[in-house]
Order: structure tokens, then C-alpha cells, then sequence
């Protein structure tokens, strides 16, 4: 167990679940978003998960239902007043949120539980959820006891193949985003050693259950990603996993990358027509 | 209606040129059935009548025919009929053949075939020794004919639960044509019918709003073995269902001075009212029309009177609710005490049906069945049967679902819901039936979805396009009548104001 008594339950900062989803694995899940990532995507759709509230106060004034107030230097959120507008997260400065819950395994289980029988399991997502693997490891523990399949949407740049959660995990989506070192550091600020490695186990392992790419030309180097991949992985994962080529979209989207156009259907087909070259099997565009 | 009132109506009718041929003839009929007097109307029925609290459903003032007529299309198969001088078929072109001869001979309320059988069953014996591509055509050719001939969208036809090679064409074919007619519904055994099946149902769903899917292990002992028909009424196979009549609950709650006289007083006396007034209408059907006495489908054993029951219609359940709750502001679907009122009304309606002796309905253990009766076009402030209202659908999926099983199980003959799913359903139908399953699992009994961007959406239960109300609405005739009704709804109800299920 990761806790001791004196350290009490398990927390972790959630920025919101769902109670179905159905974009984001097979059948019908319910999707736990984590506040807080490690890394930061310039072509990030929830900026607003990025980083940890630090408690600024400047969208309390903004917010049109007197749903935010500061005290003792954390913002509090009352979740009856929210009309859901949404305005807060937009003038953050910090890519973060004030309606931010910090809950316990138990919270967040009790949060899923009440979804049977519509689910057939839960997706974990972010920010990054690889960065609670000792919560993570004992919600999954729990939900596999419902019979539910867990699954994590990350982004790869933490080291999973040792870690116990991978016991109670049943598949990792995850996102590629670049291959080149260069490309990736300049899309997300990070380099992506630890990517390349897990990708490598975790196919190995089996436990890939998706591959996604965001494709966005002059950005993110697509056709090396998908031959990066079909060197790094198993023929079975070629096979099975689904390769996921996302069309990047500007919804959500800050900074430099917030009007960029989305690729044309004709890139995208390209792409596809090499992955199919190179073995994939499974392949989807969206 | 005075004379002079009804000459100038029928007159409206028989220059329109808003209408086909065909629905003239229909509305003229009307107007001559309802020139006649002959029931004897329950004084009881005639003080609600007035405010329309119940309602006959415009079923007209001489039934001389059942409203909806579950012909025994199997039996059909095997003997052929001699009235009709057809053999029992022996390919598929004879099936075909067969079934749309009898078709044009079937009645109901709309004078066309209300169900026209579970076609996969019907229809699988013959496709042996043909290509997919081949028994394709010929589907195709069938179901054009049914929806350019019967054009009418209370047109029902039945698939599974069983996985035949039928059932897969036909789904494909649908999905290919997207025609209104017939509205098929499949009947989903969760133990029995293949996952992959259904989301190949699904998927044709979201394409063209067909079919809808019904909870077969909730329905299948309801009585000897049923049908799908119309606006997802349940009913005995070989048989039907006479009549159709309703209560109106907000209407009704009007009438009432509190909450209390309404479940103490007025209620039961208004239950009584319709019961009775359902007796006679079943009376004259049955014992002065002729019908049971002189139909073909009755002497070659295609329907049996004794497997005919009536529908006891209940509807608007939210909004009477709502109204008796108006002070309070708590709201059917979303306060637990607008919930417990609503349960107490309908067990009052449920202990009702339960207890009052209804002559000729054998099939139904001498009871008239409930039904959540799904809308009239003209209804205003009337929410289908059960349903919540549009637009005030709980923000919680499994909440609505939840809340709909919990109103379901007071409804044997038909009990449904109607979900938009956004696009992205599309990539993953495997979701769509996780949540079905789930509903079903609860209790559900009944679902219809579609895509919130398709051109075909569900009224109350019968399909329409978009594209056809627009051409009604700027004047230019259209094939099907139910378009008309569908025009009116559409807008009263504010059905595009339905709260879409996507993934946010
Ligand atoms: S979304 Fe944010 S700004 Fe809008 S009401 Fe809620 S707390 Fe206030
Ligand atoms: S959510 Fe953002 S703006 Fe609001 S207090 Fe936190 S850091 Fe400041």
C-alpha cells in the first residue's frame, strides 16, 4: 500500500469526471480527468488542466454567478452557484481552473460505481494522469473488482513498464505526439526518451489498447511518428491497436496554434495510406 | 357537429390542394363515419370529453375496424389464403408477392397495415441458393413498394431477436434506402441477440433512425407471443388491439381543486369515465360492425377476435405533474417528491386497469392494458406518455434512464424514449450498446435513437424527414400523411430542442 495512516487517504486534484464518454476507448466509459500535466502542448484543447491553481484570484471578479471567492489565498468554487459559463478557465493566465476538487480514491470510486450497469469500464485522463500511479493503482484495483476494464490516456513521458499500476491496468492510450527530439521539445517543452521506451514495453507487454497521433503539418512530424512506431513495436501491435490519426482541430486551443488551420482531408488520407503501408491494420482517422 | 358545419368540412377536404388523392379519400370516409350517432356515450366520459381530459383519439364515432391489426404473417406463409387465391410460397419473389398482396388488404385505424410481421423470420426460409447481392434487389424492390404505397409512418415491421442472414440484409438495406416506411423496430434478447448484430443496428440507427430497439425479455410473456406496432405498441400477436382511448393528465389536473381532490376524486371518476366509454366503443366493434364476422383474415384463422385486447391510454404524466406542483416549482424528473407524486398516479391508473372487468380483451386476462400513449399532433402542454419534456431532460443520461425504467414497468402494451446521439457515436455503437444494455438491465423497456444531424427524426414514435415537413409547410403536397402530423408536432414540442447525448 502507498499510504500509511498518518499520511490518511489518498488524494488526488480532479478537474472533472464524466459519466460517459464515447470517444475515448472501446464501449461506454466514464472518464476522470486529473488536473495537471507535466508537459505543455501548444496544441492543448483543455489548457485549463495544465497546471495547479495558485490561488491568484483573478477570475474570481469575472465570474458572472458570485460562484468564486478567495479565502486565506485558495480560490473556493461553489458548485451550486456555477452557472457553467466557463468564463473563469478562460481568463485564467495560469492554465489552470478553480473548479478543481481535490477528492479520495473513495470519492472518485463512489463517483463511478453509481454509473453501473451503463459502463463497461473507466478511462483515466488529464492533464496527466501518470502522475497519480499510486492513486491510480488503487482506484483501478477497486473498479476491477466491478468488473470494469481501466484504461490511461497519457502522454508516455513518465516511466510505467515497472510500475505496480500496470498490474491493474488493462491499456495505455497513448499519445505519440512527435518523434524528432527537436519537434517534440518544441511542441510540448519536453523531450521524449521515456515515450520511445515505453512504447517499446508497453507493447511488449501487450498493453496498448490505442495510438494516437495529433496531426498537424509543419508542426508534428506525422509520417515519422508512424514509421517510429511500426520500428518500435510488436507485429501484433500493428495488428491489433488501433492507430488513432486525429485531426488536429483549433477548439480550445491558445497561443500561436489558436486560429492554425486544420490538414486537409488529403494529407490526412496520405498518412493513412503509409500507416497501411507500414503494416497497421487498425486505423482510424478522425 | 351540425349538418351544415360538417358539408362545408367534408367540402374543405374534397377541394384541398394540400392533399393527395388517397388522404382525401381517407378524410371523406371520416366524415361520413362521423355523420352517424350510434354510441351510446357514458356521461361519465362526455364531462371530460368536454375538456378533452380524455380522449378517443379522433378514432371516429362508428369503429368498424380494430385500430391496430397484428396479422399471424407465419401462418399466412404456410397455408396461403383462399380468399386471396395464394398458394403458400416457395421462393422469395412468391413470399414477397404474397405478403404485399395481403398487405393491401389488412386494415387499421389509418386504413393502411399498422405491422406488417417480423420480416427477417418471414422472409429467411427463402433465401437459400441466392447471392447477398441478389436477395439485396429484392428487399430493396420490397421495401420501396411498402414505403411508396403504404406511406404512412405508423407502418411497423419487426426484426429478431434472432441473428438471420435476413436480419443483416435487411439492416443493410434500410440503411442503404432511408426511407420512413415502414419504421422497423428489433427486439433485443440482451442473452440472445449478438453483440455484433445490434451494433450493426445501432449504427444503421444513427444512419437513418431505424430501428428502434425494444427490451424483448421485458415483453415477451406480456401475452402468447407479440408484435411491434405503430407508435411502439405491444400486442398480441393474431390479434390487436380494438381501440385506443386516453387520459390527458394535465387537462385533468386542471380540473381539480388540490392535489388531493385530483388523486381522491377526480382521477377515479375520470378512469371510470373512460373504462366505460372504452366498453361501448369495444361493444359496437365487436358486436354491430360486422367486422369480426365478415373479415377474411378472421375465417382463415389470420386473427382471432380473442386475441384482441384495448389500449388504455395515459399522457402527459410530466406536465400534470409539473401543474399540481406549480406552487412549489419541483419538477417531474428532477425532484424526488414530483417522482413519488407521479408513481402514485400511475399506481392509481395501474390498480384501476387491474380491477375493472373489460368484456371481449381475453388477451390481456380480461383487462384493458396501459399504454404511455405518445401524442396527438395537436396536443400543446402534453407530453408524450411518461416522457420527460423536452428540454428539461435531467443532465445525467443514466438518471433519465434510470427515471424512464422506473415508469416503464406500468406498461404492458408500449412504454418508450427517444435519445439524438451526437455524430461521434458513429465510431463507437459498441458505447451505444453498453448504455443500452444498461437501460435495458434497469428496466427500460424501449429506445429509439438517431443522429441529431440526420434528415429522419422521430416524432412521437413515427419517423419523418426534416426535408418533407419544410416542403408540407411551404405548401406542396407530400406522400405521406404522417408528415402533416409530424409538421405540427415537431413545432408544438420543440423536438429539435431535444437534449443530444454526446460526450460531454
Ligand atoms: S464556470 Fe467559472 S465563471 Fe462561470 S459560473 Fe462557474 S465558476 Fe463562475
Ligand atoms: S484559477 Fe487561475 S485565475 Fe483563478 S485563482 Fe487559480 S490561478 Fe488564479
Amino acid at each position: 500500500m502507498h499510504k500509511t495512516a498518518a499520511a490518511g487517504p489518498l488524494r488526488a486534484p480532479v478537474n472533472r469526471i464524466l459519466e460517459h464518454t464515447l470517444v475515448d476507448g472501446p464501449g461506454n466509459r466514464t472518464i476522470v480527468f486529473f488536473q495537471e500535466c507535466n508537459i505543455g502542448c501548444r496544441y492543448c484543447h483543455n489548457p485549463e488542466t495544465q497546471r495547479m491553481c495558485i490561488g491568484c484570484g483573478s477570475c474570481v471578479d469575472q465570474c458572472p454567478a458570485g460562484a468564486l471567492r478567495l479565502e486565506a489565498g485558495r480560490v473556493i468554487w461553489d458548485r451550486e452557484l456555477c452557472v457553467g459559463c466557463d468564463t473563469c478557465i478562460h481568463v485564467c493566465p495560469h492554465y489552470s481552473s478553480p473548479k478543481v476538487t481535490e477528492m479520495t480514491v473513495d470519492e472518485v470510486y463512489e463517483e463511478i460505481r453509481r454509473n453501473i450497469p451503463f459502463i463497461r469500464g473507466i478511462t483515466v485522463s488529464g492533464g496527466e494522469c501518470s502522475l497519480r500511479l499510486p492513486f491510480l493503482q488503487e482506484l483501478f484495483a477497486r473498479c476491477r473488482n466491478l468488473s470494469l476494464t481501466c484504461l490511461m490516456d497519457c502522454n508516455g513521458t513518465v516511466p510505467l513498464w515497472d510500475e505496480p499500476v500496470m498490474e491493474v491496468c488493462d491499456g495505455v492510450m497513448l499519445d505519440v505526439k512527435a518523434w524528432d527530439e527537436g519537434c517534440f521539445r518544441r511542441l510540448t517543452g519536453a523531450g521524449n526518451s521515456v515515450v520511445k521506451e515505453n512504447l517499446r514495453h508497453l507493447s511488449e507487454m501487450e498493453k496498448l489498447e490505442e495510438l494516437r497521433i495529433v496531426c498537424l503539418d509543419g508542426w508534428v512530424d506525422a509520417p515519422e511518428v508512424i514509421r517510429g512506431i511500426a520500428q518500435t513495436v510488436t507485429e501484433k501491435t500493428k495488428r491489433e491497436t488501433l492507430l488513432k490519426l486525429i485531426r488536429f482541430r483549433s477548439m480550445g486551443v491558445r497561443g500561436e496554434l489558436a486560429k492554425a488551420p486544420s490538414p486537409s482531408g488529403a494529407y490526412m488520407a496520405e498518412l493513412e495510406k503509409l500507416a497501411r503501408q507500414l503494416g497497421f491494420e487498425n486505423i482510424r482517422v478522425v | 357537429m351540425d349538418r351544415e358545419a360538417l358539408a362545408r368540412e367534408t367540402y374543405g377536404i374534397l377541394t384541398s390542394d394540400k392533399l393527395t388523392y388517397r388522404q382525401k379519400l381517407i378524410q371523406l370516409a371520416k366524415q361520413a363515419e362521423n355523420s352517424l350517432e350510434v354510441l351510446h356515450i357514458p356521461e361519465k366520459f362526455a364531462k371530460y370529453f368536454e375538456t378533452r381530459a380524455l380522449c378517443d383519439m379522433g378514432e371516429g364515432n362508428a369503429p368498424y375496424r380494430p385500430r391496430y391489426v397484428m396479422v399471424d404473417y407465419e401462418r399466412f406463409m404456410k397455408q396461403g389464403s383462399e380468399f386471396l387465391k395464394i398458394e403458400p410460397p416457395k421462393t422469395l419473389d412468391e413470399a414477397i408477392f404474397a405478403l404485399l398482396t395481403l398487405y393491401y388488404h389488412v386494415p387499421s385505424i389509418t386504413t393502411m397495415p399498422v405491422y406488417i410481421g417480423n420480416l427477417d423470420t418471414l422472409l429467411d426460409p427463402f433465401l437459400d441458393g441466392l447471392s447477398d447481392e441478389e436477395v439485396k434487389a429484392k428487399f430493396k424492390l420490397f421495401l420501396n413498394y411498402v414505403d411508396r404505397t403504404i406511406a404512412d409512418g405508423y407502418c411497423h415491421a419487426n426484426l429478431g431477436p434472432k441473428d438471420l442472414r435476413a436480419t443483416r440484409l435487411l439492416l443493410e438495406c434500410e440503411k442503404e434506402l432511408k426511407n420512413a416506411v415502414p419504421n422497423f423496430t428489433i427486439k433485443y434478447d440482451i442473452d440472445e441477440t449478438p453483440d455484433d448484430l445490434m451494433e450493426q443496428a445501432i449504427l444503421c440507427a444513427l444512419e437513418c433512425a431505424n430501428p428502434a430497439i425494444a427490451n424483448h425479455k421485458a415483453h415477451k410473456d406480456t401475452y402468447w407471443d407479440y408484435g411491434i406496432s405503430s407508435c411502439y405498441n405491444i400486442l398480441p400477436l393474431r390479434g390487436g388491439s380494438y381501440i385506443l382511448s386516453r387520459v390527458v393528465i394535465p387537462r385533468l389536473a386542471k380540473m381539480a381543486d388540490s392535489t388531493e381532490q385530483f388523486l381522491e376524486e377526480v382521477l377515479p371518476d375520470a378512469l371510470l369515465g373512460l373504462g366505460q366509454y372504452m366498453d361501448e366503443r369495444i361493444r359496437f366493434l365487436v358486436e354491430e360492425s360486422g367486422f369480426f364476422q365478415s373479415s377474411f383474415l378472421v375465417k382463415e384463422g389470420l386473427i382471432e377476435r380473442e386475441n384482441f385486447t384495448a389500449m388504455f391510454g395515459v399522457a402527459g404524466l410530466c406536465d400534470g405533474v409539473n401543474y399540481l406542483l406549480r406552487d412549489s416549482g419541483k419538477r417531474y424528473g428532477h425532484d424526488p417528491e414530483a417522482d413519488d407524486l407521479a408513481d402514485r398516479i400511475m399506481t392509481i391508473i395501474a390498480d384501476f386497469a387491474a380491477s375493472y372487468p373489460a368484456k371481449y380483451c381475453e388477451a390481456s386476462g380480461g383487462h384493458y392494458y396501459l399504454h404511455a400513449q405518445a401524442g396527438l399532433s395537436t396536443d400543446e402542454g402534453v407530453t408524450s406518455g411518461v416522457r420527460i419534456v423536452v428540454g428539461d431532460e435531467p443532465e445525467s443520461l443514466y438518471a433519465h434512464l434510470r427515471h424512464s425504467a422506473r415508469f416503464h414497468r406500468f406498461f404492458p402494451t408500449g412504454c418508450s424514449d427517444i435519445f439524438p446521439f451526437e455524430v461521434t457515436a458513429r465510431n463507437n455503437p459498441a458505447a451505444v450498446l453498453d448504455i443500452i444494455k444498461g437501460a435495458f438491465r434497469e428496466g427500460d423497456k424501449y429506445m429509439a435513437i438517431y443522429q441529431s444531424d440526420s434528415d429522419l427524426v422521430r416524432i412521437t414514435g413515427y419517423l419523418v424527414k426534416r426535408s418533407d415537413i419544410e416542403k408540407y409547410d411551404s405548401g406542396q403536397v407530400v406522400l405521406q400523411d404522417t408528415v402533416q402530423n409530424g409538421s405540427s408536432n415537431y413545432k408544438l414540442n420543440r423536438l429539435a430542442d431535444r437534449k443530444v447525448r454526446s460526450n460531454a
